[in-house]
């Protein structure tokens, strides 16, 4: 397992690498947007990456709900974490690529505002990790992981409601697409992914880790004898 | 089922009659929502014409406000004396408890808009173009749609620091639906420019989806060590 880290590593820094190189330099110009247009290689994958984070928080905060498991929890963690990470992105760059081509930063259209919520959704997620009593996280997380899957679907509609401002799907849609533009936003899509993987990996071991620490402090805690304990509260209050 | 009924009916009147003799909630509620409306209306200083445009987007806001400061009081009176402790060592069904919540910050909330919409009227001089029949559905259903949220939040963040802070930013996001649904819809009836159908259905889809999820889950968070 150690062996695969490394190995995985050097695989996606060669991928990203070799992205970076599609997106920037083989891939033709678009026609009426220009260069502007090459963020799409870093907005559409980060967003799909993004997505897919969501759905297996969404599914790890189920199981965790059904079996209990730490590790499902831990899981959750990790993908609401680099999740938050990759919406970020999406936020960050689609307003750079609309000054340009819409000549508005921001407008309150369905895909907009579905991420916009998304992110919402997520960092109140993170906050309720951070805020609440280290017994309880994982039960109460996972319990508004579900609140935040259930939201999802009404929030489409109701903006789905107006009408939609956002460039259709270019992958699957009726839009169509130079060959050579969807391989540098496969291949992006792909190293993308593999950098999440990899973080959340490390991220997944990280915590893990620290679980293990807290809880070998905590038995120590528990084990050690009375009196180095009254020593140490009885030169606090000297000093 | 009745000793769902009963227990749900007994918690409840049990916080009415708290609520009647002290009238904490109704009176920090009135007099929030109170100074948002002044605030608003000076600020904004608005026309008959655009008034009816943002009065939906305003009450909304003040209700949701006002509607926080309730739901923040809901459950502290039981963690008194471990109220919520002794609940949770007894047989009765958790839902009971948290029915039982939710309706009574029902009563509360609609309570407060009912004295508060007419200050409203006078303040933004407003008057429905639209079917007026249907704000009172607006409004139930809006109101039901925060408040059973609310309830659910404000108990997870019983088990947070700093609670009060929680249960807003637990609340806001996940109620997003639902305030543009009751903002949209009492737009639509008051300038009567367009109807209110879809957003009422919405409204009544997210009622109906928290009020089983919540009914679900809230057994985990009661017992959550």
């Amino acid at each position: 397992m150690k062996r695969v880290f490394p190995i995985l590593a050097v695989l996606t820094a060669g991928l990203l690498s070799y992205a970076l190189y599609e997106a920037l330099v083989a891939a033709p110009t678009e026609q009426t947007m220009g260069d502007v247009q090459r963020i799409f290689y870093y907005h559409v994958p980060s967003a799909w990456t993004a997505f897919i984070l969501f759905f297996v928080n969404f599914f790890a905060s189920v199981a965790y709900l059904i079996w209990r498991s730490s590790k499902a929890d831990v899981i959750a963690l990790v993908t609401a974490e680099v999740g938050v990470v990759f919406c970020t992105v999406v936020l960050v760059t689609g307003p750079i690529w609309a000054r340009p081509v819409w000549g508005i930063w921001w407008t309150w259209d369905l895909r907009l505002t579905l991420t916009l919520v998304l992110w919402l959704i997520y960092v109140s997620y993170l906050v309720l990790r951070r805020f609440s009593s280290s017994g309880q996280t994982p039960l109460l997380a996972a319990v508004l992981a579900v609140f935040g899957a259930l939201d999802v679907p009404l929030v489409y509609f109701s903006i789905w409601f107006f009408r939609t401002q956002h460039p259709q799907p270019v992958v699957g849609g009726g839009g169509s697409i130079d060959p050579r533009m969807l391989h540098a936003l496969l291949i992006n899509w792909l190293a993308f992914s593999c950098f999440a993987a990899l973080v959340c990996w490390s991220r997944y071991r990280l915590e893990v880790l620290h679980r293990e620490v807290e809880e070998t402090m905590a038995l120590e805690a528990l084990l050690e004898p009375r009196s180095p304990q009254t020593k140490t509260s009885r030169s606090g209050s000297g000093g | 089922m009745s000793t769902l009924a009963s227990l749900t009916r007994a918690t409840l009147a049990k916080d009415l009659r708290l609520e009647w003799r002290s009238k904490d909630a109704i009176n920090s509620m009135l007099f929030f929502s109170l100074l948002v409306v002044v605030i608003f209306s000076f600020s904004f200083d608005p026309t008959a014409e655009e008034s009816r445009r943002i009065a939906g987007g305003l009450v909304w806001v003040a209700f949701l406000f006002a509607a926080v400061v309730a739901l923040n009081q809901t459950w502290a009176r039981e963690l008194r004396n471990q109220v919520l402790d002794a609940y949770r060592v007894s047989p009765a069904p958790p839902n009971a408890l948290f029915l039982a919540k939710v309706i009574g910050n029902f009563i509360f909330v609609t309570v407060l808009q009912a004295l508060m919409t007419p200050l409203f009227i006078v303040f933004y001089n407003l008057r429905a173009l639209g079917p007026a029949y249907q704000l009172p559905i607006v409004a139930a259903l809006g109101t039901w749609a925060l408040v059973v949220n609310g309830t659910f939040f404000a108990a997870m963040s019983l088990r947070t620091r700093s609670r009060e802070i929680m249960l807003p930013l637990l609340l806001f996001p996940i109620s997003i639906p639902a305030l543009l649904a009751m903002v949209e819809a009492t737009g639509a009836i008051l300038t009567g420019e367009f109807s209110a159908k879809f957003w009422i259905v919405l409204l009544a889809a997210y009622d109906v989806v928290f009020t089983i999820a919540s009914l679900f889950l809230f057994g985990f968070v009661l017992q959550a060590e």
